[in-house]
């Protein structure tokens, strides 16, 4: 924490977390579930990689594999199954604001995108040097997150897979029509 | 970045309460409940860059919780849907005397 970061990862860091807090008030404020867990994905995506910029980056991959990949899926689904999405609600921020500020919002993301590809920004996101990062260079993204899970955490680990179990029984059970035998 | 990461996971949160006291469909509130989980996480995420990689650990292990949580949550939700025809918790009282 000795230097101060630069400015275009304080302006990545400031961009994704403006993108949350608006995403996560739409999200509260839409009617239609649909749209809701839409934005909420949206607001996941923002988190990844903020979680990224913090150099946690396999848990930024399993936010956007199981969060925003697996976890909403289900929600939508759900929605979906009991068709609760009003379609009239839908088209929601479609006006010209809306338009505008999504465009910007993209064209700012591409030349993010773009800047980041090249080779006089890439060296300005290396954090400094603190036990994380050179934990990180050591072992790897995942074995640095593995180590402590398998050897520190095990029983943890494996109560987890057990509460697993006992939630996917527990689903079935509550999930199923009643009089199916 | 470790306040700006504390203040932005504690909005997150806020905004999170205010859509599980404010809203009324059960599904939208499951939503909000998982946003809050998010903003839990990202605490520990950010703390874990002073504290080592417990924090990010921990992490996985609230992820696990929470999908086994949603799988259980939406399953009640579906046999409530079929009992009452609705996901409206203003008409959900059963229980009330």
């Amino acid at each position: 924490m000795s230097a101060m970061p630069n400015f275009f990862y304080q302006f990545q860091f400031y961009l994704f977390g403006l993108i949350a807090i608006a995403s996560a008030i739409v999200f509260v404020t839409r009617r239609s579930p649909v749209a809701a867990a839409l934005w909420l994905v949206l607001t996941m995506f923002c988190l990844a990689a903020l979680y990224v910029m913090l150099e946690a980056h396999f848990v930024g991959v399993i936010q956007v594999l199981v969060y925003a990949g697996a976890i909403m899926v289900v929600f939508l689904f759900v929605v979906m199954l009991l068709n609760l999405g009003q379609p009239s609600e839908l088209s929601d921020l479609r006006g010209k604001w809306g338009r505008l500020v999504a465009g910007l919002l993209g064209l700012a993301l591409i030349a993010q995108l773009w800047a980041v590809t090249g080779p006089e920004f890439r060296s300005s996101l290396l954090q400094p040097a603190d036990h994380i990062t050179t934990e990180l260079r050591e072992r790897g993204a995942v074995g640095a997150v593995a180590q402590p899970l398998f050897a520190e955490h095990l029983l943890a680990f494996e109560l987890t897979s057990v509460l697993l179990l006992v939630a996917i029984v527990g689903a079935v059970v509550v999930g199923r029509r009643r009089g199916l035998r | 970045m470790i306040p700006e990461a504390l203040a932005l996971s504690a909005v997150l949160f806020t905004i999170g309460a205010v859509g599980v006291l404010t809203r009324r469909n059960a599904i939208v509130i499951f939503m909000c409940v998982e946003l809050m989980l998010n903003a839990v996480n990202l605490t520990f995420v950010a703390l874990s860059r002073l504290y080592g990689m417990t924090g990010q650990v921990f992490v996985i292990f609230v992820m696990t919780v929470a999908a086994a949580e949603a799988a259980v949550g939406l399953a009640i939700i579906i046999a409530i849907f079929r009992h009452g025809q609705t996901v409206d918790l203003k008409n959900i009282n059963l229980l009330k005397g």
